[in-house]
């Protein structure tokens, strides 16, 4: 059995199951954010009285943090007293920042358990080995209400990396390669496990961006297995003791696919679908009206830090703008301690509160008709920051610091190169 | 649930996704009311005006990727979507609609078999389907029994329902 089958074997109280088994799962963490005042009425319609296990829920207000408008104030106002009637402690403020970072942060995300948001980028936590996917608020519901969730046993792929990283190449060229290649469906309902010597040297925050983005090529949940890189980051957050899974030698991939990673130069997402990828070299010059540092893909705190390195003691192009949002107060505070959100607001960054902010569409970053946004976060459909007819390149926060710093596309593996022999 | 559903299609292309279905800035909304104004605002913005209850969706590969909003499903469930049909579907968005009572079939090939405002028959049970306008059968793929069981209770809330009262007596 693979890994994740033994996740879901364990969590339905299973001793073996099979390739598009339907399981009754019991569910380690659920999590709603404040886009999903449904989940209360669902479970309401439901006829739910007190959920299942309050300290197996946590509601995070991160799309709207801070919120914009009565209705959204509305929205969060109804969480809270939910969460204060249910006894759920696990109430994250608009403070905290977005729930993928938000429950890594605090130590609520470990390896074998399962799971469950309402936000489809929830296959992040596979960087944990942990199975974790996206529902809507209806399913999340059905877990307040029960404890458990259905989930179908999927398909496994197995992607493995090897090679080096150029300099200016990082872990959202090599996912935004592969979706290019393999397409936006190529993964369908099916797990997506990651491994090869490549990843291994890889620090958890490309991990969080790789497993992050296996939604985009259509994926129920990813997977690394954990190695030492993700014990020594979790020592010090998580206190609940857990066990590891392994997959056995013996189990067979639905498929299993190559990628050398060092030929891969920066990659860029051309409006209008995320599979739409190109070698940004071929884009150099375009001009960008906006550039965006944040998300759950490309706000970390080693994000923030390539963007200081790259405009430091420099000024954001006047044609551009550069909006940082970093991805929980945790990431805002160690950008704070190096120093980073100095360089970068001297630079001419705009800092937003930590969330989701403008990835989706919502506040806080918007774009006009006509404008150009390249942006470190997940989605560049029709429409998805702003206007329907403004167009969102996706790419690596170096990418977006690159083209802050000239109003346009432009290969930041030349600035980083420049930078590394000034200090050498 | 209504077996047997007729109406006219509705026709999208590949990877419509959820921003397209349910655009962002209307998230905040929370009534089914507010949310039906704008369905496939994204894509189609006329289509509210024009669409009957009973109107089928025809979408082609990755119906419904993207975002977990169940707005998207909401939206179309609540201007009468009889059914939607794809040549596959995103898996939050096909939770979402089986959740919600709406039939998601997968049928592949329907995209070049299937034109704007052509009347299409579906048997939901059996998976029976036809272009009445072309006069050609579709191929559909029969729901699993899971899923199937969801839908003829009206989605998955009546059915947690029963279960939740069931444990109380």
């Amino acid at each position: 059995m693979h890994a994740i089958e033994k996740i879901l074997a364990r969590a339905s109280g299973q001793k073996s199951i099979s390739t598009g088994q339907i399981l009754n799962c019991r569910v380690d963490l659920a999590e709603v954010n404040d886009l999903y005042p449904q989940t209360i009425f669902s479970f309401q319609e439901m006829g739910g009285k007190k959920v299942h296990s309050p300290d197996k829920i946590t509601f995070i207000l991160d799309h709207y943090a801070p919120a914009s408008s009565i209705q959204q104030a509305e929205n969060q106002k109804l969480m809270r007293e939910f969460c204060r009637d249910q006894g759920i402690d696990l109430l994250f403020d608009v403070d905290s920042g977005v729930c993928h970072q938000v429950m890594v942060d605090n130590g609520l995300v470990y390896p074998g358990m399962i799971l469950i948001a309402t936000d489809s980028h929830t296959t992040t936590h596979g960087a944990f080995g942990a199975f974790g996917t996206g529902v809507g608020a209806t399913d999340l519901a059905v877990i307040m209400a029960t404890g458990h969730l259905w989930l179908r046993v999927p398909e496994i792929i197995r992607i493995n990396l090897s090679g080096i990283l150029q300099t200016g190449v990082y872990a959202k060229d090599v996912i935004l390669h592969i979706i290019g290649k393999l397409g936006a469906d190529y993964a369908l309902y099916k797990g997506v496990e990651f491994s090869g010597t490549t990843i291994r040297d890889w620090s958890i925050s490309e991990r969080m961006a790789l497993c992050n983005m296996t939604t985009e090529m259509g994926a129920k949940a990813a997977y690394i297995q954990p190695d030492q890189v993700t014990l020594d980051f979790l020592s010090d957050k998580v206190t609940k003791e857990f066990d590891i899974v392994e997959t056995d030698d013996d189990f067979q991939y639905a498929e299993e696919l190559f990628f050398d990673v060092s030929p891969i130069p920066p990659q860029l997402a051309v409006p209008q679908s995320v599979d739409n990828v190109l070698p940004l070299t071929e884009l150099i010059g375009t001009p960008v009206h906006q550039a965006y540092l944040g998300s759950c893909t490309g706000g970390r705190a080693e994000d923030i830090g390539v963007a200081a390195r790259i405009l430091n003691g420099k000024k954001v192009n006047p044609n551009t703008r550069l909006i940082v949002v970093p991805a929980s107060k945790q990431v805002y505070l160690d950008s704070l301690h190096q120093g980073d959100v100095e360089k970068l607001v001297k630079a001419g960054a705009t800092f937003v509160t930590p969330g989701c902010a403008a990835c989706l569409g919502t506040h806080e970053g918007i774009l006009a008709a006509g404008e150009v946004c390249i942006a470190s976060t997940n989605r560049n459909f029709p429409g998805r920051m702003g206007h329907v007819q403004s167009s969102v390149y996706l790419g690596s926060p170096a990418a977006v610091a690159a083209a802050a710093l000239t109003g346009k596309i432009t290969d930041p593996s030349e600035i980083l190169k420049l930078l590394g022999q000034e200090k050498s | 649930m209504k077996t047997i559903m007729e109406g006219k299609a509705f026709v999208f292309g590949n990877n419509l996704d959820t921003d397209q279905i349910y655009p962002g800035q209307y998230l905040e909304l929370a009534r089914t009311a507010d949310i039906k104004e704008h369905a496939m605002e994204g894509a189609d913005p006329g289509l509210v005006a024009l669409f009957q209850p009973g109107d089928i969706i025809v979408g082609g590969t990755n119906f419904g990727c993207g975002s977990s909003r169940e707005h998207a499903a909401i939206a179309l469930k609540a201007i009468g979507a009889g059914a939607i049909l794809a040549e596959s579907f995103a898996r939050i968005f096909y939770r979402n609609a089986v959740n919600l009572g709406v039939p998601v079939l997968v049928s592949p090939g329907i995209s070049n078999l299937v034109k704007q405002d052509d009347i299409l028959k579906i048997n939901i049970e059996t998976g029976e389907a036809q272009n009445l306008s072309s006069k050609k059968d579709l191929d559909v793929q029969s729901l699993s029994d899971y899923v199937l069981d969801i839908l003829r209770r009206g989605g998955i809330k009546p059915l947690v329902k029963r279960q939740l009262r069931e444990q109380q007596n």
